[in-house]
């Protein structure tokens, strides 16, 4: 597929999902509370990271959204993930 | 098309879920053990649940014409009790050498956790000791990344060869790492977690079909027992030929899975 093949096919369905993004913010911040949600924070990190012009993009937001450490925890205190660690 | 899902827990599904999937195209699948939802009271729940896996699902699926095989394991999930998971492991050689049993899987890792490690350091080693293949569990979301690479290093501690094991539910930041290491990487295909099917058409698109797999893993979560038809698609709408889609979704299972001197599909 060339460029305007791959935009003729996907572009509505990301229009779509950037919109939804966009609407789960304003909720987010009709609730607004003292203190970001480090999750929320990590997502408006994500989106910065997106308009980053290099290739990777899905990469670099996995890896934004990952623990790095490297060493086993002592315990598994629970049995989910949140889908983000707290990021400065 | 025929088509393999070669990681599904068709316990989870509804028998017309073996339906559609046979109406797909769904030749073979494989299923490994995995965490029911809740954890187990005994080690006789995993006894029975074994059974399950290798008296019953085989015949449900051949009403369809689908063959059935599955790995055998504790879940990370409930491996945090190491004494607990020691008596679900002393189980597994009672069942090993059933026809359909192709090896040790998912094991793997939740949390990250010691226990969770030492519980998958035991069971690489019965992998080793009973000669099988092994099919591994990776972490979800923020945890997929440190756990892919302390299984890793778990695996590259005892003697079994890469290409006899399938790393599961790799994605952009973990694949590169478990295929330039020589094992096998799968990628699973979820609505809202994983992999969907363009990311995993994006995937082949930048690292090729070589030790490549994609399945639906389906299970009593949001998931898609037809996610991997669906991925055909998607590969198909973009131009790819018919070999290569063969490849991924078809052969490249069929290579792997026959390893073990079991796997069949007809």
């Amino acid at each position: 597929m060339n460029q305007q093949e791959i935009i003729d096919k996907y572009f509505q369905e990301h229009r779509a999902k950037l919109i939804d993004i966009a609407s789960f913010l304003d909720r987010v911040d009709r609730c607004a509370e003292n203190e970001e949600d480090f999750r929320v924070h990590a997502m408006k990190k994500c989106i910065q990271e997106l308009l980053v012009e290099q290739s990777n993009r899905a990469e670099r937001i996995l890896l934004l959204l990952s623990d790095k450490s490297s060493t086993p925890v002592d315990q598994a205190s629970t049995k989910g993930a949140s889908g983000a660690v707290p990021l400065n | 098309m025929p088509y393999i899902d070669p990681h599904i827990h068709m316990v989870s599904r509804t028998t017309d879920d073996y339906e559609r999937m046979a109406q797909a195209g769904c030749i073979a699948i494989t299923e490994p053990a995995f965490w029911a939802g809740y954890d187990r009271s005994s080690a006789q729940g995993f006894y029975d649940y074994f059974r399950q896996l290798t008296e019953y699902e085989p015949k449900r699926a051949a009403q369809y014409g689908i063959k059935h095989h599955c790995w055998l394991c504790i879940n990370p999930k409930e491996a945090e009790d190491p004494g607990f998971a020691r008596e679900v492991i002393s189980i597994i050689p009672e069942f090993i050498e059933c026809d359909t049993v192709l090896g040790i899987g998912e094991i793997g890792l939740n949390k990250n956790s010691k226990n969770e490690l030492v519980i998958l350091e035991e069971q690489l080693a019965l992998a080793e000791t009973l000669g099988q293949l092994v099919l591994v569990h990776t972490p979800h979301l923020e945890d997929k990344l440190k756990g892919t690479r302390l299984i890793l290093e778990a695996i590259a501690n005892t003697s079994i060869q890469p290409e006899r094991v399938l790393i599961d539910h790799v994605e952009e930041h973990t694949v590169r790492e478990v295929l330039d290491k020589g094992y096998w990487a799968g990628m699973t295909l979820y609505p809202d977690s994983k992999c969907t099917p363009q990311r995993a058409a994006d995937i082949i698109e930048l690292y090729g079909t070589e030790r490549l797999w994609i399945n639906s893993a389906g299970d009593w979560g949001p998931s898609d027992p037809l996610s991997v038809p669906k991925c055909r698609l998607e590969l198909a709408a973009r131009g790819h030929s018919a070999e290569l889609i063969d490849t991924i979704s078809l052969h490249n299972p069929k290579t792997f899975l026959s390893q073990s001197g079991k796997f069949c599909t007809e």
